[in-house]
């Protein structure tokens, strides 16, 4: 569909512990910008992203820069350039900043200075164990550890998810300088930031893709944002019930509408 | 006074033999998820083989028993990276597999020993020296206390240091806490493991010398008899410790020594109660995060 993607899946599919949690995933990451992902909780956003990784059992299609990376182990599709910040950091809480950022270093690190740039909160704690970073901190160590490495493209799992709003408008800002020269994967429940940042949105639902296409285009659409997503697109609309769109990680399922969309989850 | 001394350096004589076998124990599981049962024929295989070399040398010197500690090491480091390379990397991630696999390896080689060097221990012979007192403040402490002693500490150390200044102490402490995370980074975790093998097995083939020195005698049991309570202390320590091992593996030689002294041989069975104790109250043992 798009011309030259930078990561084209297709009939992706994979389980944890037998059970499959990703169902004939098929989307295309365009080879600039930010594309996002975006569904309910536990549908599978996450797993898709370990899918395409290789950090599941996996099957399907899985190319990047037009080369099938679906055989590969983990370390290698890194290698090739795929940078990976998960949901909940994952920093190694026993290690210092410093020894974070130097396991994951590769090719010398080209993009250092800029990190520490971006982060100057990380430059005065080099020797602090990250266990005893504050949430917003170990978020910003997770992003640079990817950051300071030449990548092709960047998996970012819910980069904002628990933290300040000051914390989150940094976190978006160095994900959309990043993004000036990476194609990035987005996985954020975060409307606004996905308005600010992605291009291209896509949806999942049941561990499957339901909708696919440019993110304004969902996100000028309230009704059709309700329905895929169970919250509102619109900064200023009040709450109803309880679904607060300011609170979008809350239980957002069982308000959600029982609409066409809700009907292919059931029988998938 | 004097009986406490000596009692208490037994047992740290005795703690560092189970740190030897420990270290690498706690090691392998902390980074693997693998509870390795064949640790136990590392350490015999190195014992033997340290005793086959020596037995070639001068009889007693103190360069025999240089390079047959040497040996054990070598050994005990080549048959665990073989043991790796061949048995656990094939079952990557099926750890029910890898821990039969080792059970059935220990099972074999001990088979296997006794093929060879028959089920009789076979007496060796060391320095002079270390069969010698020292008197410490009236003990009259046997030396080779002091060399098991040594020889931990040196494995304590050089380990300490390889993990925090090397970059495969790097990945090791890392793959430890989170190893999916390592791979996550482009780092290649699998190679770590060979390596921690290698270690554990070095250690353990050292531990065989000289826990035949100390026990005065090689068998094909010597390294199951000390697996058992290096499984223990490094279960009291915290599995993927190597701190916790090194104190765990004291505290149980000590209590072990006190208690077949004062309490009437009850060693193993005080050394049995502490472990419940220590799973009812932390279940993650001293140091350790994992279950
Ligand atoms: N380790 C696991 N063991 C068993 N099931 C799991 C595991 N991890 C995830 N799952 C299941 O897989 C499904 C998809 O989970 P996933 O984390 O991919 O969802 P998600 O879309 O990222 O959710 P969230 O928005 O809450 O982060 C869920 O039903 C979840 O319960
Ligand atoms: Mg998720």
């Amino acid at each position: 569909m798009i011309a030259d993607p930078i990561l084209r899946v297709e009939a992706l599919s994979a389980s944890i512990d037998g059970q499959q949690v990703v169902e004939k995933v098929d989307f295309e990451v365009p080879a600039t910008g930010v594309t996002a992902v975006l569904g309910r909780n536990g549908v599978g956003k996450t797993s898709t992203l370990k899918a395409v990784l290789g950090l599941i059992s996996r099957s399907g299609v899985v190319e990047f820069d037009g080369v099938r990376i679906d055989g590969e182990r983990t370390h290698r599709v890194v290698q090739r350039g795929i940078g990976y910040v998960p949901e909940d950091r994952e920093v190694f809480a026993s290690l210092t900043v410093a020894e974070n950022l130097r396991l994951a270093a590769r090719g010398g690190a080209p993009h250092r200075d800029m990190v520490d740039e971006l982060f100057p909160d990380l430059v005065a704690r080099t020797a602090q164990r990250a266990g005893s970073l504050s949430g917003g901190q170990q978020q910003m160590l997770s992003l640079a550890r990817v950051l300071m490495n030449d990548n092709r493209l960047l998996l970012v799992d819910e980069p904002t998810k628990g933290l300040a709003p000051r914390i989150v408008t940094e976190v978006a800002a160095a994900l959309e300088r990043a993004a000036a020269v990476t194609p990035v994967l987005l996985v954020e429940q975060n409307l606004p930031v996905v308005r600010r940042l992605a291009h291209t949105v896509v949806v999942i639902e049941g561990g499957r893709v339901i909708h696919a296409g440019p993110a304004a285009e969902l996100l000028d659409d309230d009704e059709r944002t309700q329905q895929l997503l169970g919250v509102h697109s619109t900064d200023h609309s009040a709450p109803r019930g309880d679904t607060d769109h300011s609170a979008p990680r809350g239980d957002t399922d069982h308000s959600a509408p029982r609409g066409a969309d809700n009907t292919r989850e059931e029988t998938s | 006074m004097s009986t406490v001394l000596l009692l208490l350096i037994t047992g740290l004589g005795l703690g560092a033999l189970y740190f030897l076998v420990a270290s690498g124990l706690s090691l392998i599981y902390g980074l693997m998820g693998v509870l390795n049962f064949a640790h136990g024929s590392f350490l015999t295989l190195g014992a033997f083989l340290g005793w086959e070399v020596a037995r070639r040398m001068e009889d007693g010197s103190w360069l025999t028993f240089g390079v047959s500690i040497l040996v054990g090491a070598v050994v005990g480091a080549t048959v665990a990276t073989l043991t790796e390379l061949l048995l656990i990397r094939p079952l990557y991630l099926r750890h029910i597999e890898q821990v039969l696999v080792t059970v059935g390896l220990s099972l074999a080689t001990v088979a296997l020993f006794e093929g060879i060097w028959g089920v009789d221990p076979i007496y060796v012979v060391g320095p002079e020296w270390l069969n010698d007192t020292t008197d410490i403040a009236g003990a009259l402490i046997p030396n080779d206390r002091f060399v098991l002693i040594a020889a931990a500490l040196i494995v304590l150390l050089g380990l300490v240091v390889f993990l925090k200044r090397t970059r495969y102490g790097l990945i090791i402490r890392a793959g430890v806490e989170n190893r999916a995370m390592v791979t996550a980074l482009g780092v290649d975790v699998r190679r770590a493991f060979t390596l921690v093998f290698a270690i554990g097995g070095a250690a353990a083939g050292i531990g065989g010398v000289l826990a035949s020195h100390y026990f005065g005698y090689v068998s094909p049991l010597i390294g199951g008899s000390l697996l058992i309570f290096a499984f223990i202390v490094t279960v009291i320590g915290g599995l993927g410790s190597l701190t916790g091992a090194a104190i765990a593996s004291v505290v149980v030689a000590v209590l072990q020594q006190f208690a077949n002294f004062y309490l009437g041989g009850t060693g193993d069975f005080m050394v049995v109660a502490l472990l419940a104790v220590v799973l009812l109250v932390k279940p993650t043992g001293l140091l350790g995060s994992k279950a």
